[in-house]
């Protein structure tokens, strides 16, 4: 599989180092103790805060794409995703468009009218996944996107966002969860203290 | 104007008695601020002595020069007290140099306008008519531009997620700070609009009172008041809108990131 994203020597004032390739149709799982700079990493890639490094996406260098349509390439759907609207339906540009994958999570027609302060935390998580796949970008980047979400939820998340790896999106998944990190990839970034190493499992993922 | 009635120095010492008891009720009742109370009555009366004495040469000598470095000594306090009202202040010479550009624009155009088309004095920089303009109009400016960057800065804190939200979906900085440039520009200008609906009912302006009581009548002192009621709601609008979204430029960059490290946080003086 051809290298979709590639990061060379990516840092910012607080993580070090870091470099690797991502394929298309790959998912990396980033693994760490809390505070060691799996958030920070997912941002300087989205390039949400300052950092230096060289970052391509298909070949073509991160600094001659302007910042908005990087984001929309490469998509980044934090761990306590915000909201700049009332109802969960202004939150989508298009609501119909939005509205089968959101029937995959569990949410009816109805949702969208609801306020999001109605919404509980594993909800918006699930909805802010929703709002990003609707981007469609090439690349995904997930901070813990089943966190708060009882088993039924994290197995419906999980297939979604299988069957958008399966159409060849390439995923960075923040997970503490080792099962998960063994279900859902074969390779895995460990990030401590800022420090970032690359792992293989033996395994083949399944 | 023969019915204006000059006061004497006397006149001025015999009404300080009043401040004088309230000194005193402040010593029978251990209120404790005596001290300060005398403390800003006399500077009140140094300060405004020495504008009298600064407005007197201004007005004998008429220059262009002389008037201009009076409004902008006046701009620059101005500025002062606008970035010392805020708790977070933008980094930098930012901090200082967003104010001072605002206040700039809103005076320049503001006034130099009223010179030219409403009030036309001979000539158009006469400090007769420059420098009240600018004295009438710049404190109210000020309120608006201080509350329109505190809304800001605190707004972007507290919602960065959801500003940030807008950004990772691909939106530009302009497009992701909008609801917070709006609920700054509005609480730059509310106040504005309410001392435009009280006027007259609640409060008779000092300006117009003042001519009234040098002898001008009272509908031509109104034409005067509503002038500068407009003036100070169009420097408002002006000023406001020049610092928020001097504001929201500075605390984003060309790579559409939130930079709230460009902010310095200071406990409020």
């Amino acid at each position: 599989m051809p290298a979709v994203l590639q990061v060379r020597d990516l840092r910012t004032s607080i993580l070090k180092r870091v470099s690797f390739t991502l394929s298309a149709a790959e998912c990396i799982a980033v693994k760490g103790p809390s505070g060691a700079g799996k958030t920070l990493l997912l941002r300087a890639i989205a390039d949400l805060d300052p950092n230096q490094g060289v970052v391509t996406l298909d070949g073509r260098d991160r600094s001659t794409i302007a910042a908005p349509e990087w984001r929309r390439l490469v998509g980044y759907v934090p761990a306590e995703p915000g909201w700049w609207a009332e109802t969960v339906g202004e939150h989508f540009r298009e609501w119909q468009a939005a509205s089968a994958c959101l029937r995959k999570l569990g949410f009816s027609e109805e949702t969208r009218t609801w306020p999001i302060t109605r919404m509980s935390t594993g909800e918006r998580l699930r909805l802010a996944l929703v709002r990003a796949l609707m981007v469609r970008p090439k690349v995904l980047l997930l901070d813990e996107p089943t966190a708060a979400l009882d088993a039924a939820s994290e197995a419906a998340v999980e297939s979604l966002i299988s069957s958008r790896i399966q159409a060849g999106v390439a995923v960075l998944w923040v997970t503490h969860d080792e099962a998960q990190a063994k279900r859902i990839a074969r390779r895995r970034l460990v990030v401590e203290a800022g420090r970032v190493c690359q792992e293989t499992d033996q395994w083949p993922a399944t | 104007m023969a019915s204006y009635i000059e006061l004497s120095y006397w006149d001025l010492a015999a009404a300080s008695v009043l401040v004088l008891i309230d000194a005193a009720l402040s010593i029978i009742f251990g209120l404790r601020i005596h001290r300060s109370l005398l403390f800003a009555a006399t500077r009140m009366t140094v300060q405004l002595a020495l504008v009298g004495l600064v407005l007197t040469f201004l007005f004998a000598v008429v220059s262009p020069l002389w008037t201009g470095l009076a409004a902008l000594g006046m701009i620059l306090f101005a500025v002062l007290e606008i970035t010392q009202r805020q708790e977070r202040r933008l980094s930098g010479w930012w901090s200082y140099g967003l104010g001072t550009g605002c206040m700039m624009i809103a005076s320049v155009v503001v006034t130099v306008f009223a010179l030219l088309t409403a009030l036309r004095p001979t000539p158009w920089y006469d400090p007769r008519y420059a420098i009240p303009l600018l004295g009438m109009t710049l404190g109210n400016w000020m309120t608006g531009i201080a509350l329109g960057l505190h809304t800001l800065t605190t707004s972007l804190v507290s919602r960065r997620a959801s500003v940030e939200a807008q950004l990772m979906l691909g939106a530009t900085r302009w497009d992701a700070a909008a609801p917070v440039t709006r609920e700054a520009l509005r609480s730059a200008l509310m106040p504005t609009i309410n001392s435009m609906s009280a006027t007259g009912l609640v409060s008779l302006p000092g300006m117009m009172t003042g001519q009234i009581l040098g002898g001008v009548s009272p509908t031509e002192a109104v034409k005067y008041q509503i002038l500068v009621m407009f003036l100070i709601a169009g420097g408002t609008a002006l000023g406001a809108v020049a610092a928020v979204l001097g504001g929201v430029f500075r605390l984003t960059d060309g790579r559409h990131r939130l930079r709230l490290d460009r902010i310095t946080a200071v406990k409020p003086t």
